[in-house]
């Protein structure tokens, strides 16, 4: 079966692969690549739905300087692109740098990707970022490296990232448009001067695309991450998928602004407010017509250590790395095999999946689909209701499961004692938390954990929201396929929902 | 003639970058200029190239103490909201 992926038609079930089972955004985010680009992107943790539970990434803060502004940055902090706003990273030399990869390699031998993103902005440092990625060719042949730049820089380094081992390279494009452009960035720093306003823009923007051309001519990955600024850039964003997909990028990640005044940011202390988590969805629906999205990004820390979302920095602070001795070739031995593990058990995993009948097929094709929000952890359903930081938010339809976002939400849970026996933690308005986060989850016709509380499960039924705790853990594909098969069985389906918005 | 760093520094390392005569050194708890060797880049630029790359406001002062970069001038926020937001307690910028 053809899978049509340049109209706006959903992506249809490929029978029996891993486009039915649904893997998250792996099915339409990697159907349309070239064979050779999609085998690299297969076992990316960044990339892959189901390689990000096994595989681990890295950043070293090497790269402080900026040569722009953006106007949701605030250089006391990291660079906002690729980081949320407000987080400070311990900076590093390349050499510590070197040290602390290798550390950390040693110790996590799922660490395969190690990326340069910040503080400011990576080649707008070239001596410090091309030195560290030069050493890590060298001397750690088995870790792949990535980095992220706001593109100003980029035609003229080029050549010298493809000389190293750099699987990807990532650009922040907001806009196409100097005019929107003068909106967003105030200045640049070019040819030793500073260029303000629509001027700055549009040479910005011209760089970007130069780049973004130059890297895709050299057959290096281009991801493309744009932040959605509602008023500013939100309805522009679709022109810029259109124009950076046909240059080549394999990839286009669409993340809400983060503004609040306490970051000292220029959006923050204006009041700009960022999307709702409907505009957030809705837009990277319709780019997702024209190009592929990575749904499962979570705007990592720019020197998080460990699999996404979970950060083991702490570990490895240089005051405990100076201490190590790590002998990277006997460490090298290691991680081969942990990696050919987990490859064989990807490989299991996928063609179990394929040998599965999948349950969709079973479901009418004019049904409705369903938005489920699920607490989840390493792709189970793992995680108590109220001890969830962040919901995972699935689609089900006849055409199979997909991941839509994350959804961050308050703790209100203070310990397994207080929740477990069904009631809520009685601090500080617990109610108040509990209720902002089941506002997050709006839109959303079922809730899939391990555990719930007396008191949350009452709330969510009154806000229409059907608890689930069966599921709990079970693969999170199969189980919302699940619950989505006995809602149709139990003719729940059958009256039109809420209008799909998608597709 | 030579250009100074104040404390608004936030140890970026942009100027440090391009300055073309080495005259910014690291230092604690920021980033210094050494008046030695600072020529205000005459002869080799324009502008003072560490005040046209500098990102904070305030943070790159002449002899007279002005600075090059003055508030408003690189957020682009008018004074009257910086003001604002200075009683608020949102900016630190010293306003003129
Ligand atoms: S490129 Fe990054 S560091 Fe530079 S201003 Fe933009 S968000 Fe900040
Ligand atoms: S004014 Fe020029 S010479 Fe002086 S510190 Fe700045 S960049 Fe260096
Ligand atoms: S560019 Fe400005 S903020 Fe950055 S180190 Fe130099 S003086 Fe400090």
């Amino acid at each position: 079966m053809d899978l049509p992926v340049i109209s706006n038609a959903p992506v249809a079930a490929e029978g029996g692969g891993c486009a039915s089972s649904g893997c998250g955004s792996a099915p339409d985010a990697l159907a349309h690549l070239p064979d050779e680009i999609r085998a690299k992107v297969q076992d990316h943790p960044c990339y892959s739905e189901d390689a990000h539970h096994y595989f681990a990434r890295m950043h070293v803060a090497v790269a402080p300087a900026c040569n722009i502004q953006c106007n949701y940055c605030n250089r006391k902090y990291d660079c906002s692109n690729e980081s949320r706003p407000g987080v400070v990273s311990e900076l590093l030399t390349p050499d510590q740098a070197l040290k602390k990869i290798k550390a950390v390699a040693a110790e996590i031998p799922q660490m395969t990707v190690l990326g340069i993103a910040g503080p400011g902005d990576p080649l707008a440092n070239p001596g410090r970022t091309f030195e560290t990625f030069r050493m890590l060719s060298e001397q750690t042949p088995d870790i792949k490296l990535c980095v992220s730049t706001n593109g100003l820089n980029l035609p003229q380094y080029a050549d010298e990232i493809a000389k190293h081992n750099i699987d990807h390279v990532t650009i922040t494009i907001n806009c196409v448009d100097p005019e929107i452009g003068a909106k967003i960035y105030p200045w640049i720093y070019w040819n030793n001067k500073r260029i303000r306003g629509v001027e700055g823009a549009r040479i910005l923007i011209e760089q970007q695309q130069k780049g973004l051309e130059a890297l895709t001519s050299r057959g290096i990955l281009v991801k493309v991450n744009s932040v959605l600024i509602p008023g500013v850039n939100d309805e522009h964003l679709k022109e810029v998928s259109k124009i950076v997909k046909a240059k080549g990028a394999f990839l286009h990640n669409v993340m809400p602004l983060i503004a609040e005044a306490e970051h000292g940011t220029y959006y923050g202390l204006m009041a700009q407010r960022g999307p709702t988590d409907e505009e957030l969805q809705a837009l990277q629906d319709e780019c997702a017509g024209d190009m592929s999205m990575m749904r499962h990004c979570r705007q990592c820390r720019a020197d998080a250590v460990g699999l996404l979302g979970e950060d083991r920095g702490d570990e490895f602070t240089m005051d405990k790395i100076d201490v190590m001795d790590v002998d990277y070739e006997a460490a090298m031995v290691r991680r081969k095999a942990v990696h050919d593990d987990i490859i064989n058990k990807l490989e299991s995993e996928r063609a179990a999946k394929a040998a599965k009948v999948p349950v969709h097929l079973s479901i009418a094709a004019d049904t409705r689909p369903v938005l489920m929000a699920v607490a989840g952890k390493n792709g189970v359903v793992a995680e108590h209701f109220g001890h969830a930081r962040e919901f995972l938010i699935y689609e089900a339809s006849p055409e199979g499961v997909r991941f839509i976002s994350h959804r961050k939400t308050e703790l209100y849970c203070a310990g397994l004692d207080t929740c477990g026996d069904g009631g809520v933690a009685a601090e500080d308005e617990p109610e108040s938390v509990l209720e902002r986060n089941i506002r997050t989850l709006s839109g959303c016709e079922v809730v899939l954990c391990s555990k719930i509380g007396f008191e949350p499960w009452g709330m969510l039924e009154a806000a229409g929201i059907q608890p689930n705790g069966e599921h709990a853990m079970e693969p999170i594909e199969d189980a919302v396929m699940a619950v989505y098969k006995e809602m149709y069985d139990a003719g729940k389906l059958a009256v039109p929902g809420q209008a799909r918005q998608v597709a | 003639m030579a250009l100074q760093i104040t404390a608004q520094c936030v140890n970026c390392w942009a100027c440090y970058d391009v300055c073309p005569n080495d005259a910014i050194y690291e230092d604690k708890p920021h980033f210094l200029i050494d008046d030695a060797k600072c020529t205000e880049c005459l002869g080799d630029h324009a502008d003072p190239q560490c005040a046209a790359i500098c990102p904070i406001e305030c943070a790159i002062i002449d002899e007279l103490g002005e600075a090059l970069n003055p508030p408003g001038s690189l957020t682009g926020i008018p004074l009257e909201k910086l003001a604002e937001l200075a009683a608020q307690g949102l900016v630190t910028t010293e306003l003129p």
